[in-house]
């Protein structure tokens, strides 16, 4: 399973730059980042070519950092694309907690990044569906 | 394994204590006389001879004395032997006004090391230690009195003084210290460089801190005991008192022994004075035995605690004081609701998933005070569960209101973002005008 990283960062300003500022000097790069905000604090979550690396470096700078399996789906870059996946969900009664999107070859194939509870469960019920979940290499491969 | 400095004084009999007790009253009393200050004050509460006092029980025939009165007769009013038997000045940092000082004879310093080498050997300290001194030098009587204890006992010394963690991580890795005296912030702090120097616990040979110099919980005490993994003893002193050594835990840690043939302990209600029994909790209250340059008689601390009642399992017959809960001054008042910056402490530190550095902030709020605690993430309970971010927000929110009665705002902070003090920590920012502080 694909993995990301969650960093706790406060809502101020330079956080951003300071994780990245990081992230660059370890030579990694970024395929998708969200934010999940609470105001005064939120959560970075980073898909990332070397999530172990980057996770050891940010927690050596004193971040406080998780690994997360994440569920990286593979879908039409077109119409319904997203449609088709939210209706397996619907019908297997899966409720998502988190996600977003990103294109990565145009009007071909997205990916929707998707969290969930028993993750291990859902990427069966989804590769049962037909669909395909990409491992860490390659969703960078791509 | 049980050690004694000396053991004749330190197990002394009750009746005995009280003879010898009595019999260095008087002769405080006498020297007391000597000074402009007390032979003043004294004569008006109608003491003009040691005579005077016949019994331990006329201690309350003395009025008290307090930090304002050390101001007052600041700088030789308390002197009461010729200037050249004077071998050194201690003065506080009179941060708030005129400072105090405090006069040491050659005697003086000799008593005062006694102690410490009484308490530092009842730790379980022996000559094969090796000591790294983390408590400023100079003026601050942290650094002096315990580095002069251990050298007594025969210790080896490294009188490093505070900061420069980098050094002091080295320090403890080249000549393998077993024994450091340090704040419990700095401990807390400290810990958090090792990692980022690339040092592991296991390059080290440490197993004992003497914590004292600031307030701090039970809770504290366990985290550097379990992060450190050595023995953290408390250690109870005050410059008044000539500074460290005034009381320390023994190996039980169950509370701090006072060394009563110095000091006669006496515990008040800070409000109206009254002399409480041990096991109620009120202001700690200290007349000097020993000190022949500054005789201090019934010195008002304004630290709070209570006499744990009953033996201890050590042997030693000196009584023992609860941790400091707090300074009666310290004491903050938040919406007419008192509490102790150690009450907040005590709630954050026995919640794992948040670091070992906090800060507290009261602010105006319209007419209401609004009270905020900060602390930071712990990076090692990291989960990257922004619902469980949410649950412990509103855990440390209902257990701080359990604990103090008002509603405080929790925030969540960056591992290692809140300001750190490599000295006495500055927990508390109080940002109301002076009029709602406790004074």
């Amino acid at each position: 399973m694909a993995k990301q990283i969650n960093v706790f960062m406060e809502n101020k300003p330079g956080r951003l730059q300071s994780i990245t500022k990081i992230l660059y000097e370890n030579d990694i790069n970024i395929r998708a980042m969200t934010i999940q905000d609470r105001g005064e604090y939120g959560l970075m979550k980073l898909l990332v070519d070397k999530p172990n690396q980057a996770h050891l470096a940010l927690v050596d700078s004193g971040y406080a950092s998780a690994l997360k399996d994440a569920l990286a789906i593979l879908i039409d870059d077109s119409p319904g694309g997203l449609y088709k996946l939210a209706t397996i969900f619907l019908n297997q009664g899966i409720n998502v907690l988190d996600g977003y999107g990103f294109v990565i070859d145009s009007k071909k194939s997205a990916i929707w990044c998707v969290e969930v509870e028993e993750i291990k469960q859902i990427k069966e019920i989804v590769e049962k569906e037909g669909f395909e979940v990409l491992e860490d290499q390659s969703l960078y491969e791509l | 394994m049980l050690n004694y400095w000396n053991k004749e004084i330190e197990t002394i009999g009750e009746d005995s204590l009280a003879a010898l007790q009595l019999k260095l009253l008087k002769e405080t009393i006498k020297r007391a006389l000597e000074t402009s200050f007390y032979k003043v004050r004294l004569e008006k509460a109608g003491i003009t001879s040691c005579d005077d006092i016949r019994s331990l029980g006329d201690l309350n025939k003395i009025p008290f004395t307090t930090k304002d009165d050390l101001r007052e007769a600041y700088p030789r009013g308390l002197l009461s032997v010729p200037s050249k038997d004077v071998v050194r000045i201690h003065t506080s940092s009179g941060t708030t006004g005129t400072p105090t000082v405090i006069y040491h004879t050659k005697e003086d310093i000799d008593n005062w090391t006694e102690l410490v080498a009484r308490s530092i050997v009842a730790t379980g300290v022996t000559d094969e230690d090796v000591f790294q001194n983390m408590m400023s030098y100079g003026l601050f009587t942290g650094g002096l009195g315990l580095h002069y204890g251990a050298e007594r006992v025969g210790a080896t010394v490294i009188p490093i003084g505070g900061g420069n963690t980098k050094r002091q991580i080295q320090l403890m890795r080249d000549f393998k210290t077993t024994v450091i005296h340090i704040t419990p912030s700095y401990a807390l702090h400290i810990y958090s460089v090792f990692r980022k120097q690339g040092v592991e616990l296991l390059d080290l040979n440490l197993k004992k801190a003497f914590i004292g110099a600031e307030p701090h919980s039970e809770n504290t005490r366990r985290k550097i005991e379990e992060l450190l993994n050595i023995d953290a003893y408390n250690s109870y002193g005050l410059s008044e008192m000539n500074g460290p050594g005034v009381g320390f835990e023994c190996i039980h840690k169950c509370g701090m022994h006072i060394w009563e043939d110095s000091y006669i302990m006496e515990i008040i209600n800070p409000v109206n004075q009254e002399v409480l029994d041990d096991g109620e909790e009120g202001e700690i209250v200290f007349t000097t035995l020993r000190r022949n340059a500054t005789p201090i008689l019934r010195y008002r601390t304004r630290d709070l605690a209570f006499i744990h009642e009953g033996g201890c399992n050590c042997g030693r017959t000196h009584r023992r004081i609860s941790r400091i809960k707090g300074r009666t001054d310290d004491m903050l008042i938040v919406n007419g609701v008192n509490m102790f910056p150690s009450q907040i402490e005590e709630v954050v530190m026995q919640i794992p998933e948040v670091g070992t550095n906090y800060q507290i902030q009261l602010e105006k709020d319209g007419a209401l005070d609004k009270l905020t605690v900060k602390v930071e993430i712990y990076s090692k309970m990291f989960t990257g569960d922004i619902h469980e971010l949410d649950l412990l927000k509103a855990k440390i929110k209902e257990d701080l209101r359990a604990s103090i009665v008002i509603h405080p705002i929790v925030e969540l902070h960056e591992p290692g973002s809140l300001p750190v003090f490599e000295g006495k920590a500055k927990r508390v920012l109080d940002l109301r005008p002076n009029s709602y502080k406790e004074v």
